[in-house]
């Protein structure tokens, strides 16, 4: 309804004043709930960091473990290579197949029942608390072959790893707009490079940091490694021979020990995996930047 | 007045801007065709009877023409009537769109382009398309020219001299010639058109399929693509969708003039109802609904 006397810009008084009244509430709401969900996160990092930074070291991050929990000093050497070969292994494993898998989702299957079938089981998977993926690996590897390996750790981080990969790879791949796909195929391009040229290189970015953003969190997983590497306190940088352990690991069992030693070692495994999954986490945005740039350019 | 003339009037004030005004007698000359209708004209594309369905249904139906060599064919006519649908026919680029069905006979130079043993790849490499809204890859200006003449198996050597030769004849190479290392997104809206049209002459078509290519940009940049068309019109048969009548108007020797009707079931389909010279199409028109719609424009 138009006011008389031509049109009015500025809102009537009492419920300008209102708005500006519920605008701040809203405002101080919202501030205060980010620096609520804040408070662990900051919390956890310095605490972290003053207790692991107590023991961290060159040689803490080279060392074996002592002979036993209660002694002071030695080092997660054993553990950080283990960390860095098993989930190195299932990143070989899963983000290969995901990728593949991403690409005939999106590309070949569309809406067919199978593809449908296999988005759906991978919903799903992504779902699957981690330590069925450890224990389905126990009983279908580990049980077979009588020992606990690295590379048993590695195939139960890659089933967490691959419905991740395989999803961000559908996702990414659907983002990329059909008159790409026109273009190249209008100039006598076939499917395949079609896919090599034009789609993957536009997808990459998302493709990349979804699989290091996946990695980042293999890494970081205990339950799945629990009973399929075993432990040691030697570094083995064998995948298939003998028994292994991972930071994770170390953590969860440095940390429940009565030793004063061991759980100063258990803070700064913990300090040494967060640091690296930030450092995954930070080559996943530099990838993407990355591509986002060169695409820009 | 039905409501399709005041979509069109839109059209008609932009493209007014362009400095080519057109009034109700004034139809560009194509005095080739008036003065000799009796050339001989290489048929390039036969139609017969085509129909194209989506998921079963029936788009565009009872379709036949001819279109020629070294000609500018234009398809006008309201939206939804079958226009891309038919143009897409030309270069199989149905094949890519699940649930689409072409019945009925397009031949390319005597040969079938449905038959068995036709390669839809290879079919695309003679018959180019430019897409209505300008689609260059995200690659550097000098990739997207080189794409098709790599996928061809040309060499690398001679790769600066094919994309040189395609930019000139896009009449854009003196603008991106010190940038051809720039990504082609970075250009404007007319120049991607143009790069998208560089790409498509870059593996040497035979003909240049373009769906409504001056939709996404100003009167200035239309006015540009109009003149190159013009000038590519001795070496390649251009087949042009357009919702702009004046464009066809000013650009094409023969027009196709196509519209959507309602069939016994209460379905849209778009038929072809007048192909003829575009200068007959427009001053005299056999048919009744051609008339009301080219009419419409002129109030």
């Amino acid at each position: 309804m138009p006011p008389p006397g031509g049109p009015q810009l500025t809102t009537p008084r009492p419920r300008s004043r209102r708005r500006k009244i519920s605008n701040v509430v809203a405002t101080g709401v919202i501030a205060l709930t980010f620096l609520i969900a804040l408070v662990p996160l900051v919390f956890l990092v310095i605490y972290v960091v003053q207790q692991g930074s107590k023991v961290i070291s060159w040689s803490f991050l080279t060392d074996d473990l002592p002979f036993v929990d209660r002694l002071p000093g030695g080092g997660m050497g054993p553990a950080v290579v283990g960390t860095l070969l098993i989930t190195g292994a299932a990143a070989l494993m899963a983000i290969p197949l995901g990728v593949l898998g991403g690409i005939y989702l999106n590309e070949y299957g569309g809406t067919r029942p199978l593809a449908r079938l296999i988005r759906f089981l991978a919903e799903v998977m992504t779902g699957v608390p981690s330590i069925v993926m450890g224990l389905f690996i126990y009983t279908l590897v580990v049980l077979n072959t009588k020992e606990k390996t690295g590379f048993a750790g590695a195939l139960a981080l890659a089933c967490l790893m691959l419905p991740i990969v395989i999803r961000t790879t559908d996702q990414m791949l659907s983002l990329v707009p059909g008159e790409l796909r026109e273009g190249s195929y209008a100039l006598g391009s076939r499917r395949v490079r079609t896919i090599r040229t034009v789609v993957l290189p536009n997808a990459a970015a998302g493709i990349v940091s979804g699989a290091l953003i996946a990695v980042a969190r293999a890494a970081g997983e205990t339950a799945p490694l629990l009973f399929t590497i075993g432990i040691v306190r030697e570094t083995n940088t064998s995948l298939f021979h003998g028994q292994n352990t991972a930071l994770s690991v170390q953590i969860f069992s440095n940390a429940t020990s009565p030793f004063v030693p061991a759980q100063d070692r258990a803070w700064g495994a913990a300090l040494t995996l967060i640091v690296i999954v930030f450092v995954f986490t930070i080559m996943a945005r530099l990838v993407t930047a990355f591509f986002a740039r060169r695409q820009a350019a | 007045m039905p409501t399709l003339v005041d979509t069109t009037a839109n059209v008609i004030d932009v493209t007014t801007d362009v400095g080519l005004p057109l009034t109700g007698n004034e139809v560009p000359d194509t005095p080739a065709l008036e003065e000799e209708p009796e050339r001989e004209r290489e048929l390039v594309f036969e139609l017969r009877d085509l129909e194209v369905k989506y998921s079963g249904h029936t788009a565009v139906r009872e379709v036949d023409l001819d279109i020629a060599a070294q000609e500018i064919t234009a398809f006008i006519g309201p939206s939804g009537c079958g226009k891309t649908t038919v143009l897409r026919c030309l270069n199989r680029m149905h094949d890519l769109t699940p649930g689409a069905e072409v019945i009925g006979q397009v031949n390319y130079h005597g040969e079938s382009l449905y038959g068995s043993k036709v390669d839809a790849a290879e079919v695309r490499r003679r018959i180019g398309m430019v897409f209505q809204k300008p689609n260059p890859f995200p690659k550097t200006i000098f990739d997207n020219v080189a794409y098709g003449p790599k996928l061809n198996g040309r060499k690398r050597s001679e790769m600066s001299d094919i994309v040189e030769h395609a930019l000139t004849r896009a009449a854009l190479w003196d603008e991106v010639k010190d940038k051809l290392k720039n990504s082609g997104l970075s250009l404007s809206g007319g120049q991607q058109q143009r790069l998208c049209i560089a790409r498509a002459l870059a593996v040497e078509p035979d003909v240049v399929l373009m769906d409504e290519p001056c939709s996404a940009l100003d009167p200035i940049a239309t006015a540009r693509i109009e003149d190159l068309m013009e000038e590519l019109k001795s070496e390649f048969t251009i087949v042009i969708v357009t919702h702009n009548m004046q464009q066809a108007a000013r650009t094409s020797d023969r027009t196709a003039f196509f519209t959507a009707e309602v069939d016994d079931q209460g379905k849209r389909v778009g038929r072809l109802v007048e192909y003829d010279v575009t200068e007959k199409l427009f001053t005299a028109p056999a048919d009744a609904r051609t008339e009301g719609y080219i009419t419409g424009r002129f109030g």
